[in-house]
């Protein structure tokens, strides 16, 4: 099973690499499909099969759909690809890559600076979930809710476009 | 009766204040009521004092009438407080009555002038100041005196202000005095840190008691003071001043210039002859500094051809007479021809204001000529104020004054054939340049265009003239020789506060010394009238190249003011240029755009841009898990 | 199921929020940064879950859906944003919307 853990990480790391490279944005798109369907395994082999199973449907497919849908209203498939090009060149990443390298190292860092637990076996069921989410988290789940009334809101408001001039 | 001596000053000042605040809106005959007659109210209890003073005598010599504590603090307690001895005495009868004769003068000759309740009132406070510093019990509140006459002569030697020149001569005077006054300002910090007390009497009992002569605390101490003594009277090295104060109207010259004020720095001197008895090597010092300064002062005398700068060049003259006399040890000498002195350069001042205005302002002796019968008033004058000057035998007060000053710088404790020798030049030269003077505007004919007078003395000066003639005659009679009646009454009465003078050295007797003067005199008076009445040509003109350089140095006072210019006054102007940016300001306008570049700076990092803020996120997240793995 | 050490999902985590800050700071056209903040959230996410399984806890999951749905609202608010910016400017690039300067 952890072979399964180790195999689905490097695919997840290596689909989001390439998707940060694709001057094609379709294409980066279906590359972070796969990352994300790689991470819903990695959730498995944690032993939460609830919040993978969310994954993939709300992550992959809800979200990133709305993704497809923009990118399609926009065109920006092949045509776009020539100044993505442009716009990809090596002058921009330098300074994001030794950024990112440190911020890196520093959070292995710390992430390897506990004594190496294992972890506890056992999945948890989606049963213990939901306890915990109407139990303790009860506020939490009310409030995640007026969250996304409020990004509904929103976004009806930013979508209106200008009324047309009488004529 | 110790009871009444505030008034002496206090009347004048309170003359001053409603002079100052109300003067302009009142007619000016109340201005010259209020400024007279202060004065003479001033005068009229100096005089009952005197009268007191002498019909029951005080014990120990000297009355004193505290006033109030000045000032409290720490250990330094000096009292408001005024001394009667025969020495203020002395000095508050000339102070009041030249002081009163003179205002009575300028009613006449400020006539019509716009400043008119200004003048009254700065005359005013000017004898308000220094009937203080002649009555002072402390040498703080003579300081205090000190300092306001040297106000007084500063406004109004500027009174005409809207002239700038005017006003440069007020404020070199004002400078060079300052210089002085410093001086006298660390004698005091001196004399008081050491001796704990600047009760004039307590002081020097102190320091008789406590400093052994000769040694160096005393001699610091009479130096600084002599310092100061020799800014406000105008000895070298300070004597620049004297002659441009002559810019300020005639009766302030008078008052100030001539009778007063200049005299103050002998004052203190024989104020403080204890002191100055504790180190010789300063009272020598006095003593040369009076030679070389009235024979300097007596060849610039010679050559000028303003009336009043010739007058002024005398006071400078006259006073280092005085200075002899004080570093010679005989100090009622010295306050004998202070007395005589007032009479007679103040009568001085007085005729050479009628000539200047009847002349139309015009100060030039040599465009004048033949006043002799237009301005009787002003001839009189001059040949009284100016035979006492130079001391015309027996008939005139100067000649015993001065006589007495040569004979003690033969005969004094301190004195030297040298110095002897340096006094009869000095009286040569006198008698020289003020008949040169007399001659010049009296005699001969007329050397002007405008003929016709352009204003008459009037009977407030004529009288005042008058009243000074009179004692320049009559004053000698105050301290008659023993040759001639023996009858030193001002010296025994100054005995009582001066030391008695002693004829130490031999060889030369009064009348012998006093014959030598006269010859001296009479050199003089005859070389003016061939000079100046027989042959009548320009002297310049009689001598060479030699000469004119002489006559060139000496009419630009030995060259002082042209020293003091390049030593003291570029350098300091160029500095002051060379710092107009003012460093210390630099530093402050440079700490504002030191912050405006740092805005500029900081300003360029608001890019508009997204990803750079998203990159600054990133950097902060960074450096915030930084510290948390540094201080894991 | 598999026993991983704690470490080493946290480890996997950070590597994925590194690639998500990359394309982040890298890529201009703004959908692509979108996508990169999708990646961001999603890596918090596992660490919250691999936190959660260590201890054998529900909570690291109950926090992967909130996570979860703040990152749909907040998906959903930028593409409106970047439709209206669309719009506006006719462009999508990052660097256009850059009046605020200065």
């Amino acid at each position: 099973m952890n072979f399964v853990f180790y195999l689905a990480g490097a695919v997840a790391v290596l689909s989001t690499a390439l998707m940060l490279t694709r001057p094609n944005v379709v294409h980066g798109l279906l590359y972070l499909v796969i990352s994300l369907l790689a991470v819903a395994v990695i959730l498995f082999t944690l032993g939460a099969p609830f919040v993978a199973a969310l994954e993939v449907i709300i992550y992959a497919g809800a979200i990133l759909v709305l993704f497809v849908f923009v990118v399609m209203m926009l065109d920006l498939g092949r045509q776009s690809v020539p100044r993505e090009r442009l716009w990809l060149g090596l002058r921009a990443w330098p300074g994001p890559l030794a950024l990112t390298l440190v911020l890196l190292a520093e959070v292995i860092w710390i992430a390897t600076q506990g004594s190496s637990t294992r972890s506890a076996a056992g999945p948890i069921d989606p049963e213990a979930v939901g306890a915990a989410l109407y139990g303790p988290y009860l506020v939490a789940v009310e409030l995640s809710s007026l969250l996304l009334l409020a990004a509904v809101v929103g976004i009806y408001h930013l979508g209106q476009r200008p009324a047309r001039r009488r004529n | 009766m110790p009871g009444l001596l505030w008034l002496i000053p206090a009347v004048p000042l309170a003359s001053f204040l409603a002079l100052a605040l109300v003067g302009s809106r009142v007619p000016p005959r109340i201005v010259s009521l209020l400024g007279v007659g202060a004065i003479a109210a001033s005068t009229a209890v100096t005089l009952a004092e005197a009268a007191a003073f002498l019909g029951t005598p005080p014990e120990g010599g000297a009355w004193v009438e505290p006033l109030w504590r000045w000032i409290d603090v720490d250990g330094f307690r000096p009292m408001m407080a005024l001394r009667l001895d025969a020495l203020s005495l002395v000095m508050s009868l000339v102070v009041t009555f030249v002081s009163l004769v003179i205002h009575l003068y300028s009613v006449g000759y400020m006539a019509g002038d716009e400043g008119y309740a200004r003048f009254f009132a700065y005359m005013n406070l000017f004898v308000a100041s220094m009937a203080t510093l002649v009555l002072a019990d402390d040498l703080l509140l003579l300081f205090l005196g000190w300092e306001g006459v040297g106000l007084c002569s500063y406004l109004l030697i500027g009174f005409w202000y809207r002239d700038p020149e005017n006003g440069a001569a007020a404020r070199k005077a004002f400078l060079v005095t300052r210089v002085g006054d410093t001086a006298l300002s660390v004698a005091l910090l001196l004399l008081f840190t050491r001796l704990g007390t600047l009760q004039i009497h307590g002081l020097m009992s102190r320091a008789v008691r406590d400093w052994p002569s000769g040694s160096a605390l005393p001699v610091l101490a009479a130096a600084l003071i002599l310092g100061g003594a020799v800014g406000k009277s105008a000895q070298l090295p300070l004597q620049v001043w004297l002659p441009d104060a002559m810019a300020g109207p005639t009766p302030s010259s008078a008052l100030i210039h001539a009778a007063t004020m200049v005299t103050a720095g002998v004052y203190l001197v024989a104020r403080t002859h204890l002191l100055f008895q504790l180190a010789p090597p300063v009272m020598l010092v006095v003593a040369v500094v009076g030679g070389v300064t009235l024979l300097l002062a007596g060849c610039s005398a010679l050559v000028q051809h303003d009336i009043k700068r010739i007058l002024a060049y005398s006071t400078v003259s006259q006073i280092g007479y005085m200075f002899l006399a004080c570093g010679v040890g005989a100090w009622s000498a010295a306050i004998f021809h202070l007395v005589t002195h007032a009479f007679f350069k103040a009568l001085l001042f007085m005729s050479a204001g009628v000539v200047i205005q009847a002349m139309h302002e015009e100060h030039d002796i040599f465009r004048m000529g033949g006043l002799r019968r237009p301005l009787p008033a002003a001839f009189w004058g001059f040949l009284i104020g100016g035979a006492s000057l130079a001391g015309l035998p027996v008939v005139t007060a100067g000649f015993y004054s001065k006589g007495l000053i040569v004979y003690s710088a033969w005969a004094g404790p301190g004195g030297a054939p040298l110095l002897w020798l340096a006094s009869v030049v000095g009286a040569l030269l006198t008698s020289l340049y003020i008949f040169r003077l007399i001659f010049v505007v009296f005699g001969g004919s007329s050397r002007t265009i405008a003929v016709e007078v352009a204003k008459r003395p009037d009977w407030t000066e004529l009288t005042s003239m008058g009243v000074l003639a009179a004692l320049s005659v009559l004053g000698g009679l105050l301290y008659l020789p023993p040759w001639l009646g023996d009858h030193p009454l001002l010296g025994r009465f100054l005995e009582r506060t001066l030391p008695a003078p002693s004829r130490v050295v031999a060889g030369l007797s009064e009348l012998g010394s006093e014959g030598v003067v006269t010859l001296a005199f009479a050199i003089g008076l005859l070389l003016a009238w061939w000079l100046y009445r027989v042959r009548r040509p320009l002297p310049v003109a009689l001598a060479g190249k030699v000469g004119r350089a002489l006559h060139r140095f000496w009419f630009e006072d030995w060259g002082f003011d042209l020293a003091y210019q390049w030593i003291l006054v570029r350098p300091f102007i160029r500095m002051a240029l060379a710092n107009k940016d003012d460093m210390v300001d630099q530093f402050y306008r440079f700490v504002g755009w030191g912050t405006v570049r740092l805005h500029q700076a900081a300003a360029r990092s608001e890019t508009g841009r997204v990803r750079f803020y998203a990159g600054g996120i990133v950097l902060g997240s960074v450096l915030l898990l930084f510290l948390v793995v540094l201080f894991r | 199921m598999a026993t991983i050490p704690l470490e080493h999902s946290l480890v996997l985590a950070g590597v994925l929020f590194g690639l998500g800050t990359l394309g982040l700071l890298v890529r201009r056209n703004l959908v692509v940064v979108l996508m990169s903040i999708e990646v961001m959230l999603n890596a918090a996410g596992l660490a919250f879950v691999a936190a959660g399984a260590r201890f054998g806890e529900p909570d690291g999951q109950v926090f992967f859906l909130l996570v979860l749905a703040v990152a749909a609202a907040e998906v959903a608010v930028g593409l409106a944003l970047l439709l209206a910016l669309r719009h506006k400017m006719d462009t999508l690039d990052a660097d256009a919307a850059s009046a605020m300067r200065g």
